[in-house]
């Protein structure tokens, strides 16, 4: 559409920040907007491009979730702890979107610190689900899925530490991808997990993740765990044939807590996948029950040293007149940390201590190996990994708020991949009730191609990624 | 009963990179607070540590001078505790895997004999910033420019069995530590400090007694006299009865004495975990060799070979290698010159080394350079003047650029050697001092050295001494 001169990124800007205006006030995707410099960023575009410049993603809004640090404004990561703070630098992704000509809007909302599964965990209030407002669009990057699929952006970036990117697309019918563990730059992100945490974009088709996903990967000298392997052309062979690719079906995701409009969705998905010339083969991933007590040991243990420095000493907020230095440590951060994050902070800095680390934080490190192993195993056999992404449909706010693990079930298919360092990708496949529900597909270490190719066939056979929530023209 | 003294030393030498360990901030001392501190050191959400990979190999040249493992993948490892002046909350440290592993050094003490000091570990870690607490009426500064600063923490084997040991011990690892141009080793500017770890037991008994720890001891005086003190009190209170608690201690150098700071009961559980922001550092082959490739040569090698190729006594090759600087002043002085090393070893350690030290200096700095004093010594050598008079020489050169050359020219300081002119002035000492010749030769021979005295100062010191004594003897026999 910028392309061949349809209309202006002026024209398009205006137009998302026109609905954002009339449409967020209900929904609560964002925490800030940015009207003014994404005005002027996309008059810039559009001088960019009647000066010659033709690159794709330039002059494209989009919106940033509110976890990456952007010079210049405010990053709140969805908490008290930071409602005023200002970053003196930009994330690496923000740095690489800006320079492939992206526009941002604002800041998406989040639950805090990245830690939820509903949105519900927002210091600035939860996030409506587009399609069915009392529902939770998931989380914890719920702002940004919301506002995609209420077409408030184009596209919005998310992180992914136990199925942060891939839940909430899942919930809100987008397409969303958790890269490869090293893929993105975790520069400026700021860290909940830092052995899990990944950046990734939510959109409407496989087709803009893979470019979005095109402009955020690669090597960067700031972040030690970045990898240096160079990133191929995801858009290059997305149209090919996907005939003999080999989809492997753990039958322990079809187990129990499975919802069964949401098996049944899936299901059909797999059969579409058939006929493209895909052949089916039935996978074991025998250690899929350990993902979650893994994975709620590891990622609470390092986020108890991650939010450490949220002291009240240097910057962020500091309670009032504090007695003593214990007491300005107390209470800035009991008063600065929503409940969520206080109790994961509790959780991970047991599963620290001496006397429990080789009980917790070992032994959970140790089964990270052995789902590893069965991840390994089942991709000498298939090419990628399919179940649901989610187990249900999204739930209905309030619902699992009271109950921590039931809430943390949600996550019970989408943080193998992150325990694994795997690309997984989220894509509509169904509804249940009038709400999305979501088909992942699993893949090897820096096989994010595969798995945009996979998914962009799909979508060129099936519409469930077009339909849009209604109510919001 | 009598004790035995067990002592373990953990020293953090500062090593002597530009930047910090994870981030690309000025290492420099004496900054105005927080101007040296960027956004990595300041603990800012999001940022990540990057490590600087000249510590790893100054790190891996302190093992190969202590002849320890290198761990291939060592691992860096969060040490979590909260203080305003650790930014993150968690200091980065190596726990489970230090690049440095077990090692050695041979140390001499000073009744010249050798004794073994294992090293049990060497790990890198960064520094914390500082609380400043006399800027402020009641409250507390907080100078981030130290934070990130790269640490090499370096832990002993308790083998040492006196303050004295102690002291060598450190010493010897401070001289080291210089030696291979790792640490500045700067002990005022905090760039090289010590923990004592001290208990005493029983002669004769195996197990250790419970031991204290001092902290931050930043000086080899002060580590001497809080050992002392610290033994003392630990066998006060056994002989009277008490035990010995295991907690942390601080010297006060003004009372010196040492006090309790923490015992083991409120000491931080620090929830050691692997940093995921680090990935395991990784070592190789090449990596070593490259290191080795560019070693100084070690002060032991160094002083075996002064020994051997310029006849140097162990105890003036020991001295002069000590330092790295003084070693090579040494054999530029030496280099193609025909005067005994000796010679120059003698100057080095006392003229010039005397010099330096009235005048605060490093010998880098030493007005005197080694070609300058290469010269003056050709010129003792070569009998042009005595060693007297080029003490006097040193000084005028040490003040201003002339030569040796110029200032014995200029103020006509050559030795007199001509026999008649030598002579000359003892006929006349003779002449008057008839009574001292009679006793001289009614056999008070000691009378001899008031001869010499005389005939010297006649010649303003510059008779040759050599020919001087043996003209007046038979002068004085034939008379």
């Amino acid at each position: 559409m910028l392309a061949n001169g349809d209309c202006s990124s002026t024209e398009l800007t205006e137009h998302y920040l026109e609905r954002i205006a009339r449409l967020d006030k209900d929904l609560n995707t964002m925490i800030s907007v940015n009207s003014d410099d994404a005005i002027s960023g996309a008059r810039a575009c559009d001088e960019r491009r009647a000066a010659g410049e033709n690159s794709p993603l330039l002059g494209v809004p989009m919106v940033h979730k509110d976890i990456f640090c952007v010079d210049g404004g405010k990053t709140t990561c969805g908490s008290r702890m930071l409602e005023t703070f200002h970053a003196p630098y930009s994330a690496t992704v923000v740095n690489k979107l800006n320079g492939a000509g992206m526009v941002m809007l604002g800041k998406a909302n989040m639950d805090e610190f990245a830690m939820g599964s509903s949105n519900e965990n927002s210091y600035f209030g939860a996030v409506k689900n587009p399609w069915q407002r009392d529902c939770v669009p998931g989380g914890s990057s719920g702002g940004s899925a919301a506002l995609v699929a209420a077409r408030l952006a184009p596209v919005a970036t998310g992180t992914d530490t136990g199925g942060s990117i891939r839940q909430p697309a899942a919930f809100c019918g987008l397409t969303g991808i958790k890269p490869t563990y090293g893929r993105v730059s975790r520069y400026g992100m700021i860290a909940f997990a830092s052995s899990l945490d990944q950046a990734g974009p939510l959109a409407v088709t496989a087709e803009d993740c893979a470019m979005v996903l095109q402009a955020m990967a690669g090597s960067d000298e700031r972040d030690s765990t970045c990898s240096n392997q160079p990133v191929p052309d995801y858009s290059k062979s997305l149209g090919d044939s996907i005939d003999g690719l080999k989809i492997g079906v753990p039958e322990e995701y079809f187990s129990d807590g499975l919802d069964d409009g949401v098996a049944s969705a899936v299901r059909s998905a797999l059969a579409e996948y058939e006929k493209l010339g895909a052949k089916l083969v039935s996978v074991s991933l025998p250690n899929q029950g350990l993902c979650i007590p893994a994975y709620y040991v590891v990622a609470p243990a390092e986020a108890s040293s991650n939010l450490s420095r949220f002291d009240g000493v240097r910057f962020g907020y500091r309670c009032d007149n504090p007695a003593d230095l214990e007491d300005l440590y107390t209470r800035s951060r009991g008063e600065g940390f929503g409940a969520e994050v206080k109790r994961r902070i509790m959780i991970g800095t047991y599963a620290l201590s001496a006397g429990y680390y080789d009980a917790y934080y070992l032994k959970a490190q140790q089964v990270r190996r052995l789902i590893s192993d069965d991840f390994d195993k089942a991709f000498a056999d298939v090419d990628v990994v399919a179940g649901p992404t989610t187990p249900t449909p999204a739930f209905k706010t309030g619902a699992k708020t009271d109950d921590p693990v039931a809430m943390y079930l949600n996550d019970l298919y989408t943080v193998s991949a992150n325990l694994c360092g795997l690309p997984a990708i989220s894509m509509p496949c169904g509804e249940v009730d009038g709400l999305p529900v979501g088909l992942q597909l699993t893949g090897q270490h820096f096989d994010e191609a595969r798995l945009l190719h996979a998914a962009h066939r799909y979508q060129q056979v099936t519409d469930w990624h077009q339909r849009m929530p209604a109510g919001l023209e | 009963m009598s004790w035995e003294t067990v002592i373990g030393l953990e020293i953090h030498a500062q090593l002597a990179t530009r930047s910090k360990i994870f981030s690309g901030a000025s290492t420099a001392f004496g900054a105005e607070p927080n101007t040296q501190a960027c956004a990595v050191d300041l603990g800012l959400p999001g940022v990540l540590p990057v490590v600087n990979a000249g510590v790893v190999s100054m790190a891996v040249r302190f093992a190969l001078a202590t002849d320890a493992f290198i761990t291939k993948r060592s691992q860096f490892a969060r040490k979590n505790y909260f203080y305003p002046d650790l930014p993150k909350g968690y200091q980065i440290s190596q726990m489970a895997l230090p690049i440095v592993g077990e090692g050695s050094v041979t140390v001499t003490l000073p009744d010249e004999s050798e004794k073994q000091i294992n090293i049990t570990r060497a790990h890198l870690e960064e520094d914390a910033g500082k609380s400043v607490h006399d800027l402020f009426d009641e409250r507390t500064g907080i100078d981030l420019n130290r934070a990130g600063t790269p640490l090499l923490e370096i832990v002993s084997e308790p083998d040492m069995r006196s303050a004295v040991e102690a002291v060598a011990y450190a010493r010897h690892i401070h001289a080291l530590v210089r030696y291979i141009d790792i640490c500045d080793g700067n002990m005022q500017e905090g760039s090289f400090r010590c923990d004592a770890n001290v208990s005493v037991r029983p002669s004769g008994q195996a197990e250790f007694g419970t031991r204290a720890e001092i902290k931050n001891l930043n000086s080899f005086r002060f580590l001497e006299r809080a050992i002392d003190f610290e033994v003392e009190r630990q066998i006060d209170r056994l002989e009277s009865g008490h035990s010995v608690v295991q907690e942390t201690r601080l010297y006060d150098a003004d009372k010196d004495e040492t006090r309790s700071m923490r015992s083991k009961e409120e000491a931080n559980d620090y929830r050691y975990f692997p940093d995921p922001d680090l990935p395991p550092l990784v070592i190789d082959e090449a990596f070593i060799s490259d290191v080795k490739a560019a070693m100084p040569e070690l002060p032991k090698a160094r002083s075996a070979r002064f020994v051997n190729d310029f006849k140097l006594t162990p105890a003036d090759a020991n001295t002069v290698v000590s330092d790295r600087a003084t070693a090579d002043y040494f054999e530029a002085v030496i280099k193609g010159q025909k005067f005994p090393a000796k010679l120059a070893a003698n100057w080095i350690t006392g003229e010039l080394s005397g010099r330096l030290n009235k005048d605060n200096l490093a010998i880098a700095d030493a007005s005197v350079g080694p070609e300058r004093l290469s010269l003056l010594l050709t010129r003792i050598e070569d009998g042009t003047i005595s060693g007297k008079i080029a003490k006097q020489v040193f000084e005028d050169m040490w003040s201003g650029k002339d030569s040796a050359d110029d200032i014995i020219e200029k103020k006509g300081l050559k030795q007199i050697t001509d026999t008649s002119a030598i002579e000359a002035m003892i006929d006349e000492v003779i002449a008057a001092n008839p009574s001292q010749v009679a006793e001289y030769q009614a056999g008070k021979e000691k009378l001899l050295s008031f001869f010499v005295g005389a005939v010297m100062k006649a010649s303003k010191g510059k008779a040759n001494p050599g020919q001087l004594n043996q003209i007046l003897r038979d002068k004085l026999k034939s008379g």
